[in-house]
């Protein structure tokens, strides 16, 4: 049986209650919102790109326990990558969190507390939503995504 | 506030449900297979009675056994078959009938769901009867199925789109939806029961308002179908709109009802077999009501579902239902405010078994998350309700609606699962 700690990790809950780079980015050149309609989660992130490179991140919006620490730590472990990088992160983190992995090695630090989510079908897109809106924002589309 | 009434808490009241009626909730349970199986290796405790009910074993048997002998299709063969689909099919129109006390079995037109009904009307009344200018009224607690084909409709017709505003309570603010009333309003469409708040809007009243001014309405009858006894004919409702799926019966089956004075006027919705009584390549003549509606092979195994359902509520009697809902409600409203940190959306002074709820600090989809680990089965999220959402200022809400199988012991489960998630994000 799925263990609820598995899901509620400390760090994630302490991430929920305690957002890391919870604001508007000033002087941000790429922004995009993100919607799960089944959920009312609504988060946008906010970029400050140095050519190829993620200078700067932030986000804000609400969402449940799992989007809340997903964006923020997402912020943590993004900044100062490259978009090609972040896209590898986000399809890694992707594949961890659907259950998928098959262990592939590569480091996922922190982010593998959100292993857990796998165990919960439903809560993938929870933990997804913050990754799909920076996707959305390094494309540059105005469009906002959405998880259904 | 909903009035709640003083009530001791603890297993030996909960033990005591035995209504005067002789309505036992135990026996009742019985009657439904799912309710005996375990969810998470625990006795599943549903109380998300509002997105979809559970069905009693009359429902099942009564589908399995129309498939296992009368299956034929209807209103074609001379065959024996087709004559046994033919008579269970018009016989659970009759029953919906009496159901809703409409004057005629002409008046129940067989749809997939209240969705499909609203978008009848829409689709027909509302194109026939609506032009640039013109105006659709509703309330801000509709659900989407009762917003959306209206806005399609004043889009296609560059009419206007009103809603009626709600108070604090969730409730309707019936002067508001009077001065609302204009020349310019072509049809009013708004829910009997509100799903997102359990609110029981006045319908009898806003029905004489509208007529006063000679404005047909269409009720929204999925919650209250199943919660309330329906007189369409007491009420005066030009339409009425239902699911079977909400009303312990089958999915995709649900039911529209309308005047017939206004039916045999109205366009037909689909084109297809058994809609025509005749189709030459130059003129089509169209079939009478309720035919004319219902253009090609009927969910014929869901109605005969539906009709047993229909029955099985007829047995335990719908009064007795409502006593069992209110007092599951009173208590749950009760329970649950006492919660610290508990806040109850929708405290309407009539108010049927859907109880919405926010706690501090959690969102309410990690409530629905652990709540679900113990086998408790609550709604979370916006109910198809965003409007009302942004009303309460909320992104979601917890909800707890109850069914006539739920107990008062699984709302004291329903309580020690939301102490324990507040233990969990403590
Ligand atoms: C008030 C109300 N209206 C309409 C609907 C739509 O019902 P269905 O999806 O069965 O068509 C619902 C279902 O949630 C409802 O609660």
């Amino acid at each position: 049986m799925a263990d609820l700690r598995d899901l509620y990790q400390e760090l994630i809950l302490e991430h929920s209650k305690a957002p890391r780079n919870y604001r508007q980015l000033a002087g941000a050149d790429h922004k995009a919102e993100g919607f799960n309609p089944l959920c009312g989660d609504h988060f946008t992130v906010y970029l400050k790109m140095d050519g190829d490179s993620i200078q700067d991140i932030a986000f804000q919006g609400s969402g449940c326990a799992i989007s809340k620490a997903s964006a923020s730590m997402m912020t943590q472990s993004i900044k100062g990558k490259t978009k090609e990088q972040a896209k590898e992160l986000f399809e890694h983190f992707h594949r961890t969190v659907t259950g998928t992995a098959n262990g592939d090695g590569s480091d996922l630090g922190k982010l593998t507390v959100f292993a857990g989510v796998s165990e919960f079908p439903t809560r993938v897109k929870c933990a997804t939503l913050a990754w799909h809106t920076l996707q959305a924002a390094l494309e540059g589309s105005q469009e906002s995504v959405s998880t259904e | 506030m909903t009035r709640v009434l003083s009530m001791a808490s603890g297993s030996a009241q909960a033990a005591l449900q035995e209504t005067p009626s002789g309505f036992d909730v135990h026996r009742v349970r019985a009657d439904f297979p799912i309710l005996q199986r375990k969810v998470r290796g625990r006795d599943l405790v549903y109380l998300d009675n509002a997105a979809t009910s559970q069905k009693p074993a009359a429902v099942i048997e009564a589908i399995s056994r129309y498939y296992e002998r009368d299956n034929s299709n209807i209103h074609r063969g001379v065959h024996y078959l087709a004559e046994r689909a033919t008579a269970e099919f018009e016989a659970a129109r009759k029953t919906i009938q009496s159901f809703l006390n409409a004057a005629r079995p002409e008046e129940i037109i067989f749809v997939r769901s209240a969705t499909e009904a609203i978008n009848l009307v829409a689709q027909t009344y509302g194109r026939a009867h609506l032009a640039a200018g013109d105006e659709v009224l509703i309330t801000a607690m509709e659900h989407h199925s009762d917003i959306v084909p209206w806005q399609l409709l004043c889009e296609e017709k560059q009419a206007r789109l009103r809603v009626a505003p709600i108070n604090d309570a969730g409730e309707l603010i019936l002067e508001e939806f009077e001065r609302l009333l204009s020349p310019r309003t072509k049809i009013v469409a708004v829910a009997h029961i509100s799903n997102a708040l359990g609110t029981i809007n006045p319908l009898a009243t806003m029905v004489r308002m509208a007529h006063d001014k000679g404005i047909p309405v269409l009720v929204d009858g999925a919650q209250a179908a199943p919660r309330l006894p329906v007189d369409v004919q007491e009420l005066d409702c030009d339409f009425y709109a239902f699911s079977g799926h909400k009303a312990y019966g089958p999915t995709g089956i649900g039911v529209l009802y309308g005047k017939l004075a206004l039916l045999e006027k109205m366009p037909p919705y689909q084109g297809g077999g058994d809609m025509i009584s005749s189709v030459t390549f130059e003129k089509t003549t169209f079939n009478k009501v309720p035919h004319k509606f219902e253009a090609g092979t009927p969910d014929m195994a869901g109605a005969v579902g539906l009709r047993a359902a229909l029955e099985y509520l007829n047995g335990l009697g719908l009064p007795n239902i409502v006593a069992h809902e209110h007092e599951l409600l009173t208590y749950a409203t009760d329970a649950i405010s006492r919660i610290p940190g508990i806040r109850v959306i929708g405290t309407a002074r009539e108010k049927a078994g859907v109880l919405s709820f926010v706690l501090d600090g959690v969102h309410p989809h990690d409530m629905g998350t652990i709540l679900d680990q113990e086998g408790i089965a609550i709604r979370t999220g916006h109910h198809c309700a965003q409007p009302v959402m942004e009303r309460f200022a909320v992104d979601a809400t917890a909800r707890a609606s109850f069914g006539l199988y739920n107990t008062k012991e699984e709302i004291d489960a329903l309580v020690r699962g939301i102490q324990k998630v507040k233990e969990v994000f403590a």
